[in-house]
Parts: structure tokens; sequence; C-alpha cells
């Protein structure tokens, strides 16, 4: 096999198909008066990985981010990239280029000026020449496809355009580190799904490793190597979209990731009990009195003499070949989701039925 | 003095019109307008040039009204720069810090606004006058504060302290720190990025707030009065001189001095309208408090 078709990666790192670590955060923590927004925060980023950090408002995802950039200072904890001690260099060496929630572009300065921003602080043996760098923006502008922008003001942008004017801006500075801080928040879901693509293939292209915040987990899912879900300041669970989607930690992180349904359960001797539905319990369930999630679309529906907890019909809503069906499940209504072959034939209000959860995730009750 | 100001170029009124009465209130404050701007701003030309024009330009050649102009404009040219730095720092802190005491410096900026002027002319004296705290030392020291231009400096200063600050802080809060902090991401240092990025984002409302400060400085009469002690081409701004050559009975003078500085609150009132037209958006965070 000729050797260039391999990554010539250390052994340990090639037997796993991954890069080596870049970046290390290890018991991270950060509080605002009595406030804790990060509570010994560890996990690390592998090089070029694109990492999400996923959790909802006030979780600590973007106080992370901003350790990691050098705006907060963090009370206790190291941070290191490259084996660096990061947290010792102040912001301007960092490297790192950051995109704001909000884009913060400088709003005195043309498009051109704003890219080129990082060239000219330069010390001056370092910075480029004027030519140089207008090369250098316009290679960047091609990048994000707004060519013809340059000397336009940031108020005469939309919202995408001027996120990518921000990402430009940040990539101009040749970073060691990507940060963005929910890249795609003040954009309309349309053009929300079209840069997201777009990103994603401009950090294969970059190589660089990215760390990206959001609090929309389709986002995450959809989008990053590795997911962190962060909950009041604490890591939740890290995986790939796959393994965390799969395999949620707790309740939170299950009920976080996508809709889910709760029923409380019982499992004794292998047994799983949930109201008139027993069944054999996975191997590696806790025992005793369980809470029970179930996507509402993974759900089988089956006739009255079925196997599945009992349930009454309450709404039928149909969408094409699809059905969103309401059920009344041990006094409790439910929004289950029914695709194509899945929807129960004659299903309709009043209807009694059979419901069991396909893949039900077991927590010991809270 | 005010500084809420009215809206202007902002959001689009809407016009419900009550018949009958908008008539009413447009002529009353025609009315009003005429009789309490116009009026005496009329009055004050015409009686400077009332002897004529030679007389007129004789008043203002006056040695005691040139140096009093010069006086004028040396305190205003100490103290404006004094506040306009001392506003961008307050405004900086307060904008883009949080910090234990916050409000209550807050409410020392404010305070030159509510309190009388004399007040901030006497408290100098208090300190430095002959019989005042620091008195006897800076006697013996040969060094003079009251009725000397230190002391004029020292009331403007305190009179005018709110001017930028007021001006810069609802602006800065607005504008946020994310573009500092993308600066200094960026590779830019501290002073750097003040001079590239915080600044250029101020520069409208920084003028706005000296210029404001400029008229008053210019025109303060209560404070300076107290610290002045009415020396005559020594001590005696162009707002003391008026009050001298009125009590002279030299009406024509007093008039000429009053015209020069109606004039210049005329071309403050120039210079103030067109950067609200010509920058409404940049002073926007103002127009909204």
């Amino acid at each position: 096999m000729p050797e260039n078709s391999l990554p010539t990666a250390d052994t340990d790192a090639q037997k796993r198909g991954k890069s080596p670590l870049s970046l290390e955060i290890s018991g991270i923590s950060k509080s605002f008066g009595r406030f804790p927004a990060l509570n010994d925060v560890s996990l690390h980023a592998r090089d070029k990985e694109f990492l999400a950090l996923l959790g909802p408002s006030g979780s600590g995802k973007t106080t992370l981010l901003r350790v990691l950039a050098g705006l907060e200072r963090p009370d206790a904890g190291e941070v290191r990239f490259a084996g660096e001690d990061f947290l010792s260099l102040p912001v301007r060496s960092r490297k790192v280029g950051m995109v704001f929630q909000h884009y913060a572009l400088f709003r005195h300065m043309t498009v051109a000026q704003n890219i080129a921003f990082g060239l000219t602080v330069r010390p001056r043996r370092e910075r480029p020449s004027k030519s140089e760098t207008a090369d250098r923006v316009a290679d960047l502008l091609k990048l994000v496809q707004l060519e013809d922008l340059g000397a336009r003001f940031p108020a005469q942008l939309s919202g995408g355009q001027r996120q990518r004017v921000a990402l430009a801006r940040a990539l101009a500075i040749e970073p060691k580190m990507l940060l963005l801080d929910e890249p795609f928040g003040a954009l309309d879901a349309q053009v929300r799904r079209e840069l997201r693509r777009w990103l994603r293939e401009l950090h294969d292209r970059a190589g660089v490793t990215t760390v990206f915040v959001t609090h929309d987990q389709e986002e995450a899912l959809d989008l990053a190597d590795r997911v962190a879900i962060l909950k009041d300041g604490r890591l939740i669970q890290l995986g790939t979209p796959n393994e965390v989607y799969e395999k949620p930690a707790d309740p939170f992180v299950y009920d976080f990731l996508g809709a889910a349904c709760r029923l409380p359960g019982v499992i004794e001797g292998g047994r799983l009990t949930v109201a008139d539905w027993e069944s054999k319990a996975p191997a590696d369930a806790p025992q005793g009195r369980v809470d029970v999630f179930f996507r509402p679309d993974e759900v089988m529906f089956a006739p009255l003499d079925g196997a599945g907890l009992a349930g009454e019909v309450k709404a039928v809503v149909q969408r094409g070949p699809d059905a969103r069906i309401e059920c009344l499940i041990e006094g409790r209504l439910f929004e289950l989701e029914a695709r194509g072959p899945g929807v129960p034939s004659g299903v309709a209000p009043g209807l009694s039925l059979r419901i069991k959860p396909l893949r039900p995730k077991i927590y010991a009750a809270a | 003095m005010t500084l809420a100001n009215p809206v202007v170029g902002a959001r689009p009124v809407s016009s419900v019109r009550l018949p009958g009465l908008a008539i009413l209130l447009v002529l009353a404050s025609a009315v009003v307008m005429a009789v309490l701007v116009l009026l005496p701003l009329f009055v004050v030309f015409h009686d400077a040039f009332a002897k004529g024009i030679g007389k007129y330009l004789a008043s203002i050649r006056d040695p005691d009204a040139i140096s009093a102009i010069q006086l004028t404009l040396l305190v205003a040219a100490i103290a404006v720069p004094l506040n306009a730095a001392f506003g961008i720092a307050a405004a900086w802190c307060i904008a883009k810090f949080e910090f234990r005491g916050k409000a209550a410096l807050l409410t020392l900026i404010d305070l030159p606004f509510s309190m009388s002027p004399v007040v901030s002319g006497l408290v100098w004296v208090l300190l430095f006058g002959a019989q005042g705290w620091f008195g006897t030392w800076l006697i013996d020291h040969d060094i003079k504060i009251i009725f000397a231009t230190t002391g004029l400096v020292l009331a403007t200063i305190l009179v005018t302290f709110p001017f930028v600050a007021r001006e810069l802080i609802p602006l800065m809060q607005d504008q946020g720190s994310d573009e500092e902090a993308a600066a200094l991401t960026l590779g830019a240092g501290g002073f750097t990025t003040f001079w590239r990025i915080t600044l250029p984002n101020i520069r409208w409302a920084l003028l706005y707030g000296v210029l404001l400060c400029n008229a008053r400085a210019m025109g303060e009469f209560g404070a300076v009065s107290v610290v002045s002690g009415h020396i005559r081409g020594l001590t005696t701004t162009l707002p003391l001189h008026v009050e001298v050559l009125y009590n002279d009975y030299d009406f024509v003078g007093a008039f000429a001095a009053a015209s020069l500085l109606a004039s210049l609150g005329l071309i403050t009132l120039v210079l103030k309208t067109g950067l609200e037209w010509r920058h409404a958006g940049e002073l926007a965070a103002n127009r909204r408090h």
C-alpha cells in the first residue's frame, strides 16, 4: 500500500482512526458573583475536530467558549492547546478566530476593512504589505462568496452575509482554532440550513479545530463530529452525535435531544412492568422503580389483543401518508407519530388500541 | 439646559388629528416661541446695534471685552478637553464593566445637573478661599486659585462635568463590548482597540457632547461668578463682562457682549442640528432616553 494513502499519525491514534488531541480542557470552574456558570468541566477535542457545545440557555456553554477565547478568566482549571498552556496567553496571542453571536462586525469599517483588521494590527515586522493584505481579503471574500461586497458597510448586509463576513474576518488571522457562538442563532430557518452545510465544508477545507456553541440539538447532531452536552455549568455527556442520541446519559439528555414521552414503571426479576404492559427488561437496566422514556415516533400500534400499553385515541391529524395521533395512556395525553404503513388502519378518535414503545430507555426513577 | 431632545428623524409619529385642537396648539406654541425665544433674541441684537455699528465694534474691541473673550476661550479650552477625557473614561467604565458602586457613580455624575451652579462655585471658595480649608496653606505658598483663572476653570469643570459622559453612556451601553472583544481576538492590543474601534464608534456622540459642554462652559455664569471676584480685564469671562457693563449702565457694551454669547448659542444650535440630522443613527441611543 502506498504510504501517502494513510495518515501518518502515531500508531495509537491510527488504530482508533483519530487524530491526536489538540484542545484539552480540565477542571474548568467559573462563577459570576454567587452564580456558578461552569462547574469542573473537562473535555478534549482532537485536531481538526468539529466539536459542538450543546445546552439550554444558562448551561455555561458561551462562558466556556469565552474562556477558550481568553475573554473570561476561569476561577479554576486548565486549558491546553497543542500542549501549550492556553490560560497564560493573553487573548491577542491565542490566535483563535471567534465568530460572535451577533457577529460584532466593526460598524464603521467596510467589509474589506473588517476582514483586513486582524492583519493590519499585527506588529510592523509581521504585517503583510498593502497589496498582500488586499490579495488575502480578496481570497477570503471569494471563499465566503461575497466577492462584490467588499466596499459595503455591515449595516448594508443581510444577516447571512454578515455572518459570512464575521467568519472571513476570523479566518483572516489563520487561526489555530475557530470558536463560533450560536453561529446561526440570529438567522431564519431557511438560511440557517443552507449555511450549516456550507460551514461544515468550510471547516473541512480550512482544517482547524472548531468549537461551536448552540442550543439547537438538531444543528449539533447534524454538524458536529462530537457533541458535548452541558447543563447548569456541568458537562453531562460527550460523544459522537449517534452515541449521545442512542445512549443518552440521563433523562435530561434524552429529553433535550428530541421529543420524549415518559411513563413510570417497575423492574423486578428481569421483567419491566409499565401499567398493564409487561416485557423483558434490558440487561443493563436499573432495578426497582424506573422512568421509561420513548420517542413519540418510535412506537408500534397494535390491536387491543396485542402487546403494549393500552391507549385511547383522542385525535388524529393526517399529513399525507403520516399521522399525528393523540393518545391517552395511563391518564396522560401523548402526541405520537406514525409513518406510512405504521399508521393503524381505521384510526379515529375513540378507538382503543395498544402502543408498544420500540426502543424504550430506562432510567432509575428520580 | 436639557438633554431630553426632541425625536429627530426617528420613528414616524402617528397623526391622529383632533379637529380644532391642532390649530389651537400650533398657535399657542407659535406665540410662546415668539414671545419667549425670538423676541429676547431680537432685543439682544437690536440693543447691541442701537447706537450704530461703530459703537458696537468699539464695545467689542474694548480691552476689557477682548480679555473677557480670551479668558472665556481659555477656560473652555482647558475645561472642555478635560471633561471630554473624563466623560470618555467614565462612560467606558460604566458601559463596559460591572462593578460595585456603579449606581453611585452614575448619580454622582448627574449631581452638577441637579445642583445650583452657585453651589458648584461656592465649594471651591470653601476649599481654596482665604478662609477655606486650604486657604492659609495656599497663601503661605503664594498660590492663587480663587479670584484667578484656576478657580474659573475648576468651577466650569464642575458645572459642565456631566455633558460628555451623559451623552456617551447610553450609546456605549447600547453598543456593548463585543466589537472590542472581537478586536482583541483578532490580535489587537488595548490601545489599538481603543483608537480603532471604541473611539470611531462614539465619535459623533462625543462631538455632540463636546458641543453642548462647550456651549455651557462658555455661557456659565453662576458658578464662575462666585469664584471670579469680578476683576475687570483679569477674571471676568464674557457672561460676567455682560453683568459688569450692565451694572455700569453701558447698555450697548452689555448687549454687544451678549450678542457674542447669543451667536455662540446659535452656532451651537446649527452644528447640533446638523449632527442630529446627519448622524441620527449614531446618536440614536440618546433619543430613546
